[in-house]
């Protein structure tokens, strides 16, 4: 049972963390162009932006 | 570097693969004064900061280099919409977390946790519940409590009820350490709703873009000549009756003028939908938004910014388009025989056990119980998931639908009325039998076609270009306004242009006609026409099948319209104005049919937001696009009847899953209302619907055949 008093706060906190992950992914403009993300991956990058 | 920065925000309809992005945003770059640029492919937009000395017009004229035609954005209003749908789901990202959580400690409860262990979890699940609640339920309470004040009833208000009532009672039964919590139930129901709130309200926003702002747009400014003659870049806004415009080839009109110097012909198709162009010289009107087509003019302004007639359009547009926001959405007529029936049902088990001597804590453990079973989780995914899942499939057809209850109107349609042209028919011109130029002409006439930007023009240039013929170059190329291009080959002059003016003999313009001549050799006419979309005909043909009465109805001239509609053997009404086209379909309406209005120009805005739905192609004038409900992509008219039986097929599955949902309280309620739901039944009933409502709904991956 004394497992239970460490367990449960840490499946709390990493949680409420992935929580805090997701708001601050969302203020920082991630979701605003689901689209565009998924085919930003196809680019080519400049050479000179490679190094 | 201090220079001062500006920010200008673009919509760009045409971007929509990785290419587009990086040519556009490298493009951009690259150029002096651009200090970044910022595509967003799901708006549409592009974002810029760059130097405060360049003009927006120079912008965009970059973009025209790089292949996309730009509007600027004045406002950013459209921000601001989505900012319902980013609370929304930040409410979810809260809810779903609350409901993981809740369940794991739930779970253990229900395998039998005891005493000092149930009562720490159910402190613990307390302890995430009620923030939750108090955070995630605001979207319904607010709803509720819009509805509640002016003494109406919606979906809300049971479930802001039955998720308060719930809340607080589970509270009581943790602090007097009873059995049953339902903080899990309450907190999972709000997951669920907001689920189906979230995607139903992504789907509009994705159309909504950018689309209010738009008419305000279709010309941003003009180059107006000051008083000592120097020309200077100004706002549509900040342009006033009496300024001189000069307006260059290729140019919207910024106002509402008289010509005072210059000839050339004038574009209307945007205001008329009309595609033969009409000669202007001094003196003749034109309207802010048509096109330039043929030479330089200077107008002054008699008209601007919302006194044009543009503006006055767009008024007519939006006062057609308050009739359709009466329009009650299938999941609020369902709420509002459901509201009342869950309420009184709750409250005759409160009181029913109350008289058979139970105590109040356990009748209302019961009522609560009863709401919860229930509560529309069920109805509340139905639609939205149903809508979502038929909208992603036909994405995939090239249909793009703006708002969700478009789904729910395009089902009820029995009468469609179609614009011609750009609509039923292409919108641009094709080339009309064989083509009499030997190699060696068809070489020349390339080469003058391709130094001209009138439209004709371009569609010669584009005709002898699929038939792969090179161009050869030409010396002294000049343009001659209302008339066409010449130069000369070999020394001897070449034109291209009105057939009269090529050569005396031939006949003068009939339609849409243009000669190629040499000098002292043969002359031939290359007749062009507004071609019919490929399979208008089998398209009108599935509507008629369908039940459908289809006509037309078009601001073209009487002559033009009929070889149409003979051709597809609909009826067809001609030379409507707007506020006619308008009329029609109101009087339609007024009869109690329901109306598909297929639409694409300026002109047909008002009539487009007159109609119950609405139908553009993708290639619609901008205005057409913001006041249709539905846009498609491509050459082909059959998007229509594609649609029409995808909206169909949807209200289907729509009336299945309200079946099921109810069938399935049906089932639960009698249990609740017993007293013997405990909170896993309430759970394991809840999930279960709602998985079956959402697995019923999948089934309209294919809905758009």
């Amino acid at each position: 049972m004394s497992g239970l008093a460490v367990l449960i706060p840490i499946a709390l906190m990493l949680g409420l963390a992935g929580l805090g992950a997701f708001f601050w992914s969302l203020s920082s403009g991630q979701f605003d162009d689901l689209d565009g993300a998924a085919v930003r991956i196809l680019i080519e990058p400049d050479e000179d932006e490679i190094h | 570097m201090t220079t001062a920065l500006d920010h200008s925000e673009f919509l760009i309809p045409g971007m929509r693969c990785a290419g587009c992005i990086a040519k556009i945003e490298g493009g951009l770059q690259k150029a002096p004064g651009v200090s970044r640029a910022r595509v967003n492919l799901t708006t549409k937009r592009l974002s810029v900061d760059h130097d405060a000395g360049m003009e927006p017009a120079d912008i965009k004229a970059l973009l025209d280099r790089l292949g996309f035609s730009a509007e600027l954005s004045v406002n950013a209003g459209a921000v601001a919409d989505r900012s319902e749908s980013r609370n929304l789901l930040k409410a979810l990202g809260v809810a779903g977390f609350a409901a993981m959580n809740i369940m794991l400690l739930s779970v253990s409860v229900w395998s039998g946790a005891e005493g000092a262990t149930r009562q720490m979890f159910h402190w613990l699940s307390a302890l995430i519940a009620m923030p939750t609640v108090a955070y995630a339920g605001r979207p319904f309470f607010r709803s509720a409590w819009t509805a509640l004040r002016r003494a109406r009833t919606n979906m809300d208000v049971p479930i802001s009820i039955g998720i308060l009532i719930a809340t607080a009672l589970s509270l009581y039964e943790t602090i007097i350490g009873g059995p049953h919590a339902y903080f899990d139930g309450a907190v999972s129901l709000i997951f669920f709703l907001l689920a189906g709130r979230y995607l139903d309200s992504a789907m509009r926003d994705r159309a909504r873009d950018g689309a209010a702002n738009l008419l305000r747009q279709t010309v941003q400014g003009g180059m107006v000549q000051g008083a000592d003659g120097a020309v200077t870049w100004r706002a549509a806004n900040e342009i006033d009756p009496g300024m001189l415009l000069s307006v260059g080839m290729g140019e919207r009109f910024a106002a509402d003028g008289r010509v005072e110097q210059g000839t050339s012909a004038v574009d209307r198709s945007l205001v008329t939908g009309e595609t033969a162009l009409d000669a202007v010289s001094s003196g003749d009107p034109v309207l802010a938004g048509t096109l330039n087509v043929e030479g330089p003019l200077m107008i002054r302004v008699t008209a601007a910014g919302p006194d044009t007639t543009i503006a006055e359009m767009a008024r007519l547009m939006e006062t057609a388009g308050q009739g359709r926001s009466h329009y009650v959405r299938v999941a609020d007529r369902a709420a509002r025989l459901y509201a009342p029936a869950v309420h009184s049902l709750a409250a005759m088990s409160f009181i029913g056990w109350m008289l058979a001597g139970a105590g109040w804590h356990q009748a209302l453990l019961i009522a609560v119980a009863v709401l919860i079973i229930t509560c529309p989780c069920a109805l509340g995914l139905a639609v939205p998931v149903a809508q979502v899942v038929a909208a992603g499939s036909l994405m995939r057809r090239g249909i793009l639908i703006k708002d969700g209850s478009a789904l729910e109107r395009l089902a009820e349609v029995d009468t469609v009325r179609f614009d011609k042209t750009g609509t039923l028919t292409l919108g641009r011109m094709v080339f009309e039998g064989a083509l009499s130029l030997n190699p060696e002409e068809a070489a020349i006439a390339l080469g003058l076609a391709q130094a001209s930007r009138h439209p004709l023009a371009h569609a010669v240039a584009q005709m002898l270009q699929e038939r792969n013929v090179q161009p050869v170059v030409l010396t002294g190329v000049k343009e001659c306004p209302g008339l066409g291009v010449e130069g000369a080959w070999q020394g001897k002059t070449a034109r291209l242009g009105k057939p009269d003016w090529v050569a005396s003999q031939l006949p003068g313009s009939a339609g849409a006609a243009t000669a190629f001549g040499i000098e002292r050799e043969g002359a031939h006419v290359l007749a062009f026409r507004d071609a019919l979309r490929p399979d208008a005909a089998h398209a009108v043909g599935r509507l008629a099948a369908a039940g459908m009465e289809v006509a037309i109805l078009s601001g073209d001239r009487e002559q033009a319209v009929r070889s149409v509609a003979s051709a597809l053997g609909v009826p067809a009404v001609a030379e409507l104005s707007p506020a006619d086209k308008v009329a029609r379909i109101e009087q339609l309406r007024g009869e109690g049919k329901r109306v598909l209005m297929v639409g694409d120009g300026l002109n047909d805005g008002p009539a487009l937001a007159a109609g119950n739905v609405s139908m553009a192609p993708a290639s619609a004038s901008d205005v057409g696009q913001t006041a249709a409900d539905l846009l498609f992509l491509g050459d082909s008219l059959a998007p229509v009847p594609i649609a029409l039986m995808a909206a169909r097929r949807t209200m289907r599955v729509v009336r299945q899953n309200f079946v099921l949902a109810i069938g399935y309280n049906i089932l639960a309620v009698p249990l609740a209302i017993l007293g013997l739901v405990t909170p896993l039944v309430a759970a394991v009933a809840m999930s279960t619907s709602s998985i079956l409502v959402v697995a019923n709904a999948l089934r309209l991956r294919t809905c758009a055949r």
